[in-house]
């Protein structure tokens, strides 16, 4: 019962906050802050328990949740964490938070309603973790997009409405096909077994023909890799990460396109092994050729934040390739990935926010000279900047590290290349620092420096992606397990000769 | 006739006894409100009359009809749009100028066709329904005299309705020459035999179809729609919409079910390609259109593409997706009717995209059940359109009909854009507001709010739908 709280407590505090809201909006903001702050305590007190903590290193659900919902249709009310579930879980949790303290001062127009879409938002994607029937977990799927459509719709930038269908009509497209792939898994396994049914843990062993699971599987992998996004799927991305409000683009970067990654990690993996390891070298070729194009392209920006939604490009290229190079250690390393970019970028995505709020502009040739008059802001967005292009010491370090060591046993070249997204990564990060806040200063009035609020939110940002960098152990170990089994099932054979292609 | 055959027909006895009260109480004493509490009570009467009639369900009532459960099920929806569609017009006609009675009369009338649709079992009871609709619907569309792309409508629809009736006759005149029979349950066993595939049998059977299909508005009939959409009066459009649609739908299903379709391939390759033009056609040009209405009627026929899969769909899922589909439909449709007819005034319908600029900072309420209604025709979730279209889609997946079922999904991302386009509007900046408020009419509150109700909850448990749907479902096959 206690996943349904997680996904019921943002809905409620959400229509809390838009039917409480007054209007300064002080109201919906504390209410939204506190709906966060009662969900997280909820799995930190859930993740302290002893028998969790014996569970987690068996690799097993760590809760379950199964009520019939729709019997006549065999759909379930079926939620379950574990490992995996629950570093996705607290990711979600802690940059709501974050999101919902860097609008403090952004959104000042339909306060109530921002905070509506905004939990809503999170409430779909704590249920897109957590579901395990199929029906379910489209329904979360399709449910985040909506108030997310809204978000930028309504409160983005110059070219908002643009932005909001694009990301809506893509990602849609990817989920419609997606609901193909489930009807046709569906069916494939009633057929067979006589019991119609959309749960996880049985379709997980259906038997069907090579054939039929590699085009069931094509139709689960569109809808991931546009989320994630694989690079050909990807120009809805830099358009809504720049049109979106601060707290949106945290939200798209650091959230919704993990949902692609645990999409391609929790069905894609399981439910079609050999599929998967037949499909892993051309979609590591496209890892690298994002990995590149998305650094090339982010140093060809003029927009500060549309340069930031590039970069996310080539880091979701890194959490491509360790899904697909199948070992434990790259997959620990996607993992790494996930949790270190969402945060770094995250906090990236918050920095321009703040700089737009202040200079009204995201064109880097306005910016320059930052640091003589705001120091703390600058040494902030230093510190992002070095996380970002993996200087040891923070947690994208570490996950870089970990994919390309696991994914040079699977595919020497493709490993040799991706690595050189490294030296891009760490080209556009410093000529960010230079262009922004070292450099001439541009004619602007002195700007202000960080408030309170904005420099504790960042500092705790920095903390997390500090601690996983030097201290990566307790993270690795959550999800370890999981990924074991993983491996496990979907390897039949030696990893070298599954991935095939590179030898 | 005897007190059983009385029981099953009296909410068809109702609805015509409440149509000539109706009449008679206009003929003495005009009053628009006394009209409209008759009308209701007159609906309220014939839904309470289908609690004791489905005591002695199914029966067949004389060669004409057959009064069972699966009846019943679009009977029950026919009813909920008539009062739907009576409660919207009545603030509706408030503002106009002229007669409103007769308006009512109009409504029930054709009620009472789609209701004889819904359980007619013979040539002569499906001729008298689709007649007693039509010619119900050419004064509704034409009813506001004063305007003139009304009864341009309204002489459109009169022309196009004839022509299709005059075909759904000859084809009769056909089936009729060739098996000696017109009931469909002769016609199915007689169809089953080797004679079916002579020509003026195939003839027949597709002059029925071209009839039935300018009633549904799939292409290449449609060419009606979007003219008499726009020109007639928001509430009748709501009507021919989800009530003509739905009842001549139910019709052809359940006469498809019988003759079992699958068996002829030339009939179930014209209904893919019908199936497959009028997803696009009506979603492709729906794209064009910058008036509400217009964008509506497009979007009814890419619906009833969606809804014809089920038609080519096989298995118990086929028919249970299809009353599924027409449900949420109904709901959605009515509503989304229904938020034009309560912003529209006595001058003209508010039709154009201008009138939803900014809508929700105007009249939240409003905006939001407007909303919740595009969302379900785009088929999100929490929304009765979402489990429908899913259904839909299951059911043609379970039948391996990949063509239809990839054009289905593509349409829905080419509709999204539609729809997202209107939600776009109302949650745009108004500017300033040089409209004024139009007021929201108690009635039309009430209608929108129960739409809105039923369509979340349709949306979020839709397993007592179901299984409801599956108890009249089982019965026919």
């Amino acid at each position: 019962m206690i996943l349904a709280w997680l996904i019921i407590i943002p809905l409620v505090g959400g229509l809390a906050a838009w039917v409480l809201d007054r209007k300064d909006g002080g109201a919906a903001r504390w209410i939204s802050l506190a709906a966060l702050a009662l969900d997280a305590i909820v799995v930190i007190f859930f993740w302290s328990r002893p028998s969790v903590q014996l569970d987690l290193t068996r690799g097993a659900w760590l809760a379950e949740l199964n009520r019939p919902w729709i019997p006549q249709l065999g759909i379930d009310l079926h939620l379950a964490i574990d490992g995996l579930s629950l570093v996705f879980v607290a990711l979600t949790l802690f940059l709501g938070i974050i999101s919902v303290i860097c609008s403090w001062t952004e959104i000042r127009c339909r306060v109530g309603f921002f905070h509506l879409n905004l939990l809503w938002i999170l409430a779909g994607i704590l249920g897109v973790f957590l579901a395990l029937d199929l029906f379910l977990f489209y329904f979360f799927w399709e449910l985040m997009l909506v108030p997310m459509y809204f978000l930028i719709n309504i409160w983005g930038h110059e070219h908002r409405v643009y932005a909001s269908l694009k990301f809506f009509i893509f990602t849609q497209a990817g989920g419609l096909l997606m609901l193909l792939s489930i009807l046709a898994l569906y069916f494939v396994h009633g057929t067979g077994t006589g019991i119609y049914t959309f749960d996880y843990s049985l379709l997980i062993s259906t038997k069907m023909s090579a054939h039929a699971s590699f085009w069931i599987m094509l139709g689960f992998l569109m809808a991931f890799i546009v989320k994630l996004p694989v690079v050909p799927f990807h120009p809805w991305l830099p358009d809504a990460h720049t049109e979106a409000p601060t707290a949106g683009s945290v939200i798209l970067a650091g959230l919704l396109l993990k949902t692609g990654a645990y999409g391609l990690l929790r069905f894609v993996q399981p439910l079609f092994p050999d599929a998967a390891s037949s499909i892993a070298p051309i979609m590591m070729i496209l890892a690298t050729v994002g990995i590149i194009y998305g650094a090339v392209l982010a140093f060809g920006q003029s927009d500060l934040k549309r340069l930031i939604a590039y970069t996310s490009v080539s880091h979701m290229g890194f959490v491509l390739l360790g899904v697909f190079a199948n070992s434990t250690t790259s997959l620990s390393g996607a993992i790494m990935q996930i949790v270190a970019h969402g945060v770094s970028t995250g906090a990236l995505f918050i920095l321009v926010g703040m700089i737009q709020e202040r200079i009204h502009t995201r064109e880097m040739d306005r910016m320059g000279g930052f640091w003589s008059d705001a120091p703390r802001l600058s040494a902030l967005g230093l510190v992002f900047a070095l996380a970002s292009l993996g200087l040891p010491g923070f947690g994208n370090f570490v996950a870089e590290f970990m994919i390309l060591l696991g994914s040079y046993r699977a595919q020497i070249p493709i490993t040799i290349v991706a690595a050189g997204g490294l030296v891009l990564a760490a080209i556009y990060s410093l000529w960010i620092v230079q262009r922004v806040f070292h450099g001439e200063r541009a004619q602007y009035l002195r700007i202000m420096d960080t408030t309170m609020r904005e420099t504790i939110m960042l500092a705790a940002m920095i903390v997390v992606i500090f601690w996983f960098g030097v201290f990566p152990r307790p993270l690795l170990t959550i999800s370890e397990p999981v990924l074991k089994g993983m491996t496990m099932t979907t390897f039949h054979e030696h990893p070298l000769q599954s991935t095939g292609g590179g030898e | 006739m005897n007190i059983v055959d009385l029981t099953a027909l009296s909410p068809y006895l109702t609805l015509a006894v409440t149509s000539v009260v109706v009449m008679l109480v206009i003929a003495f004493y005009r009053d628009h409100n006394c009209t409209v509490f008759l009308t209701l009570a007159g609906f309220a009467i014939a839904a309470g009359s289908m609690v004791f009639a489905s005591c002695v369900l199914p029966r067949e009532v004389t060669p004409l009809l057959i009064i069972d459960r699966y009846a019943f099920f679009y009977l029950g929806l026919i009813l909920l749009a008539g009062s739907g569609v009576s409660a919207l017009s009545y603030s509706y006609l408030e503002k106009h100028q002229g007669h409103r009675e007769e308006f009512y009369l109009l409504v029930l009338l054709a009620t009472l066709g789609c209701a004889v649709l819904a359980a007619a079992t013979h040539f002569a009871s499906f001729f008298l329904g689709i007649e007693l609709l039509s010619v119900s619907l050419y004064g509704l569309v034409a009813y506001l005299r004063h305007s003139t792309r009304s009864v341009e409508a309204g002489v459109k629809y009169l022309i196009l309705a004839a022509v299709s009736s005059a075909f759904i006759l000859f084809g009769m005149a056909l089936l009729y020459a060739e098996t000696g029979c017109m009931g469909f349950n002769e016609m199915a066993a007689r169809a089953s035999g080797t004679e079916v595939h002579s020509l003026p049998f195939l003839a027949g059977i597709g002059l029925i179809i071209i009839g039935v299909g300018f009633k549904l508005a799939v292409v290449p009939f449609h060419l009606w729609t979007p003219d008499v959409y726009e020109g007639a009066p928001a509430p009748v459009t709501a009507l021919i919409a989800t009530m003509s649609k739905g009842a001549v739908f139910a019709l052809v299903l359940r006469y498809f079910l019988k003759v079992n379709i699958h068996h002829y391939t030339p009939i179930g390759v014209i209904i893919t390609i019908v199936a497959v033009t009028s997803m696009f056609t009506g979603n492709l040009l729906a794209l064009l259109q910058t008036n509400v209405k217009r964008i509506l009627a497009y979007s009814s026929i890419s619906h009833l593409g969606y809804v014809l899969v089920t038609v080519l769909a096989s298995g118990p899922m086929a028919s249970a997706a299809a009353a599924f589909y027409l449900t949420a439909y109904f709901i959605t449709t009515l509503g989304a009717f229904g938020v034009v007819t309560v912003l529209s005034d006595g001058q003209r319908d508010a039709d154009s995209m201008e009138d939803y600029r900014g809508l929700i900072w105007k009249q939240p309420w409003v905006a939001g059940v407007f909303s919740a209604m595009l969302f379900s025709l785009a088929g999100i979730p929490l929304t009765a359109g979402f489990v429908g279209k899913f259904y839909v889609v299951a059911a043609g997946v379970g039948s391996e009909l990949w063509l239809v079922v990839v054009v289905l999904t593509i349409n829905s991302i080419i509709g999204l854009y539609y729809y997202l386009r209107i939600v776009v509007a109302m949650f745009s900046d108004a500017g300033d507001d040089v409209r004024r408020k139009t007021v929201i009419s108690r009635s039309g509150s009430i209608v929108l709010a129960t739409l809105t109700l039923l369509l979340v909850l349709i949306g979020v448990y839709p397993s007592s739908l179901i299984e409801l749907i599956k108890a009249t479902a089982q019965r026919l096959i």
